[in-house]
């Protein structure tokens, strides 16, 4: 403790404001934009209503930065935008300039190191991602490896308008899900119980909130070689992990049973319809790196589906919703088994009490 | 993690021998990571590529091997599909939370990683930054962590990835020192999200960040000091497009809206309907509205029921130059979003339709309620039990009741369909509901005199 003093207090000052380092524009025009246009993929125009513009390149990167690449984005910020950067919820940087003959340079500049311009409007926007094998105590996979290997082969939805309106990609290391909702969602499915190492339990494991996280009261207490430890009841198991995060003894991960799910039609927005949660369409996907061939294959074909089937302005989930679901695993080729039926708490509001088919 | 468990967690995770770089006199072998280099091929930009340029191009020694020793960790994930980072207590001085502690179970194999904590920093509201303050958290990183850097993880913080346990503390006080503050981890308030609002958006109808910053602000001793059942989050979106998926994602959502007409520029609408055609436009705009608010004229111009209007922002996002909200703005607030963990997902219910924040009082009124929603949920909330959890347990009414505010229509889809209900109090109830329709007005009289 004596030596805890020597320590300096922390300044206890919070989220800083974020309008010190705003655009000079965007600081003049605060709260008083008309309107705004897309000039091209990738490029937003935003018009105040005194009549000054302001231009913004969003740009892709590796989310993942080392120091040089950041100082790279600075120096392009610098030398080709006006200093001022943001960044987006979905992790792309957006340089603003005060001048439209500026964005045609920086655009150059960026591609030129290799950065990707684009992600606006009806394309596919970057992946959301989370941690992974890389720095998460609790992965199923790596989610940055993932991602990049995914939008290696997404890239050019990335940089133009094909799709009907946008796509939101997440993914998830474990069922916690980090990554959230999105159009579409690629996340770790555990199919096995945890493997219990009884040796560690009573010495690792806050017994009590261990069996109280079980979403179904799977677990109990039990005398494992004389030991204090916990049971689970595997028939009742629903493999979501939850219980690993407070006992790492009980492991869910598994070299080969840990396996990837795609959801689709999760949507933030209240434009059109209500926000929605997302929906398994497949699952049983093998968590195979280095680039997850199989995931992306899928992810690929529903994308491709939707870009030809669906109108504009429909986000995924309104899409379905006009062709209903029995159309949606016939175009994308995809099984409909009895894992898709849910059973949670609230089912029955997820069956067809209708007559409501469509032939 | 103590010595005993280390050992214990490493003969579990079966360490093949070969990870072990074969080391010259002076010189730090690099691991072979074949799978990972794959990753270096493509058209996106490589993260593994960022990582080598630190091995190998960063002038401090520390950073190289921290950079090799982390690629050769995650080959050893790559190639036998499992994670080998385990949790623990690291803090800094004065606080319980904010670093999110990595030490490594196959450490022994990959030394100079072997402890690599994360530090989840507060951006600024709205994620903007100058090239300048972004150049001066990279110096400091570079001074006492690896060198990597997230903008942002999920919930929204600044991830320093990778520090050991002593320098997260030199690290924090640097950048604590140039205005910067750590998030939340655990059970606790944590980091806000808002979205560019009026920064840049023509749809905001809020003061985001002014929101963002006045609530986290408020409750920075619950953000620093885990003591609440759970996790706790704040999200603003200026609109209903809910940029920042407030209203699954986080237990207060605040979203920006409006109470009057929206305003149409006719002329605009013409000239939408002549570029694009009026097909387009009705199967567009006209019968995309989900509550047939909208309908197109003779001469092309647009009428709209705004009574029915449920400012979804659909038209607004199609036609940005004719159509614009209104001018009376405000907020509505959504309570108890959040993901699968323990009960399934839930989405935030409407706890106020209609809130103004325009003055200081108006402030104060949105803190309090905060403060209000927070005490009661840490009174009866249970361990890990997410506050969208517990209203969820103990019902909306009950939970009202416990903040003190009143059952309002637009808090629910549709009334109650189960009939098993005791309704003794009904005329009580019935007279209240008609006090505050009549005091209500009488509120808006005054407000309009």
């Amino acid at each position: 403790m004596a030596e805890a003093m020597h320590h300096r207090s922390p300044i206890e000052s919070g989220c800083p404001d974020g309008m010190q380092y705003m655009h000079p524009v965007m600081r003049r025009n605060y709260g008083n934009w008309d309107y705004h246009e897309d000039p091209q993929p990738g490029v937003l125009k935003h018009v105040s209503k005194n009549g000054e513009a302001i231009w913004t390149v969003r740009v892709g990167t590796q989310r993942i930065l080392d120091v040089f690449t950041l100082r790279k984005l600075c120096d392009i910020g610098d030398k080709y935008a006006d200093g001022h950067v943001r960044f987006t919820i979905r992790s792309n940087l957006e340089y603003m300039v005060d001048a439209e003959e500026k964005v045609a340079p920086l655009i150059e500049a960026v591609e030129k190191e290799g950065f990707v311009v684009g992600g606006t409007k009806n394309s596919v926007a970057y992946i959301a991602h989370t941690q992974g094998w890389l720095h998460c105590d609790i992965p199923g996979t790596d989610a940055a490896g993932v991602v990049k290997a995914m939008m290696d082969e997404l890239i050019d939805e990335f940089k133009n308008w094909n799709m009907p309106n946008r796509v939101h990609i997440t993914t998830s290391c474990c069922q916690i899900n980090c990554g959230g909702q999105g159009d579409i969602a690629i996340n770790v499915m555990y199919t096995k119980p945890p493997k219990i190492n009884h040796d560690l339990v009573s010495n690792v494991c806050e017994r009590p909130s261990v069996v109280a996280r079980c979403p179904v009261a799977a677990i109990r207490p039990a005398q494992v070689n004389g030991k204090p430890s916990l049971e689970v009841d595997e028939k009742k198991c629903i493999c979501c992990g939850a219980c690993y995060p407070p006992c790492p003894p009980m492991q869910i991960n598994d070299a080969e049973h840990t396996k990837f799910s795609i959801w689709v039609g999760g949507n933030h927005s209240n434009a059109r319809g209500k926000p929605t949660f997302q929906k398994l369409v497949a699952a049983g996907i093998p968590n195979n790196p280095p680039r997850w061939p199989e995931a992306t294959a899928i992810v690929k074909k529903i994308l491709r589906t939707y870009r030809d089937d669906a109108k504009d302005w429909e986000r995924l989930n309104d899409w379905v919703e006009r062709i209903g679901w029995p159309r949606f695993f016939e175009l994308t080729e995809l099984p409909f088994t009895k894992y898709h039926i849910d059973d949670w708490k609230g089912a029955r509001s997820s069956l067809n009490a209708s007559t409501h088919i469509r032939f | 993690m103590s010595k005993e468990q280390e050992e214990t967690a490493k003969k579990a995770s079966g360490t093949p021998e070969k990870a072990v770089p074969l080391s010259r006199e002076g010189e730090r072998e690099h691991f072979e990571t074949p799978m990972l280099d794959d990753l270096e091929t493509g058209p996106w930009p490589s993260f593994v590529t960022g990582i080598k340029r630190l091995r190998d191009k960063h002038p401090d020694d520390r950073i190289q091997g921290v950079a090799n020793s982390l690629l050769g960790q995650l080959e050893h994930s790559y190639e036998t599909r499992k994670g080998y980072w385990k949790g623990g207590t690291v803090s800094v001085f004065g606080y319980g939370s904010g670093i999110i502690p990595r030490f490594s179970e196959v450490g022994a194999q990959f030394e100079e990683s072997r402890e690599f904590h994360t530090l989840r920093v507060q951006p600024p509201a709205g994620n903007f930054y100058s090239t300048d303050v972004l150049r001066n958290l990279a110096d400091s990183w570079e001074k006492w962590g690896s060198g990597l850097i997230t903008f942002h993880g999920q919930t929204g913080n600044i991830m320093f990835i990778g520090a050991s346990t002593e320098n997260t503390q030199h690290f924090f006080d640097e950048i604590n020192d140039f205005g910067f503050d750590l998030g939340g981890a655990g059970p606790c308030v944590r980091t806000g999200q808002s979205c560019v609002g009026a920064g840049r958006c023509e749809q905001s109808n809020c003061q985001e960040m002014k929101i963002h910053r006045t609530l986290l602000n408020n409750f920075v001793d619950d953000v620093h000091r885990p003591a609440l059942p759970y996790k706790f989050k704040f999200k603003v979106s200026g609109c209903a497009n809910d940029c920042m998926n407030s209203i699954e994602r986080s237990d207060f959502s605040i979203i920006g809206t409006w109470r009057d007409d929206i305003k149409v520029n006719q002329e605009e609408i013409q000239s939408y309907v002549k570029e694009k055609g009026r097909q387009y436009i009705i199967d567009n705009v006209i019968t995309r509205c989900p509550t047939q608010a909208l309908s197109l004229k003779d001469d092309d111009t647009l009428e709209i029921d705004n009574r029915n209007c449920v400012r979804c922002m659909h038209c607004l996002n199609v036609m940005p130059k004719a159509l614009s909200p209104g001018d009376d703005k405000g907020v509505t607030i959504l309570l108890g979003g959040k993901r699968t963990l323990k009960i399934g997902d839930l989405m935030g219910t409407v706890i106020v339709p209609f809130m103004k924040l325009d003055t200081e009082e108006d402030y104060e009124r949105i803190t309090e309620l905060a403060e209000e929603i927070i005490d009661f949920w840490a009174e009866n909330g249970l361990e890990h039990e997410r506050c969208g959890e517990m209203v969820e347990r103990i019902g909306l009414v009950n939970f009202l009741e416990g903040i003190g505010v009143d059952v309002d229509p637009n808090m629910v889809s549709d009334p109650r369909v189960s009939s098993y209900v005791r309704t003794d109090g009904w005329d009580d109830e019935a007279r209240k509901w008609f006090e505050k329709q009549r005091q209500n007005k009488l509120d808006q009289k005054a407000a309009t005199a």
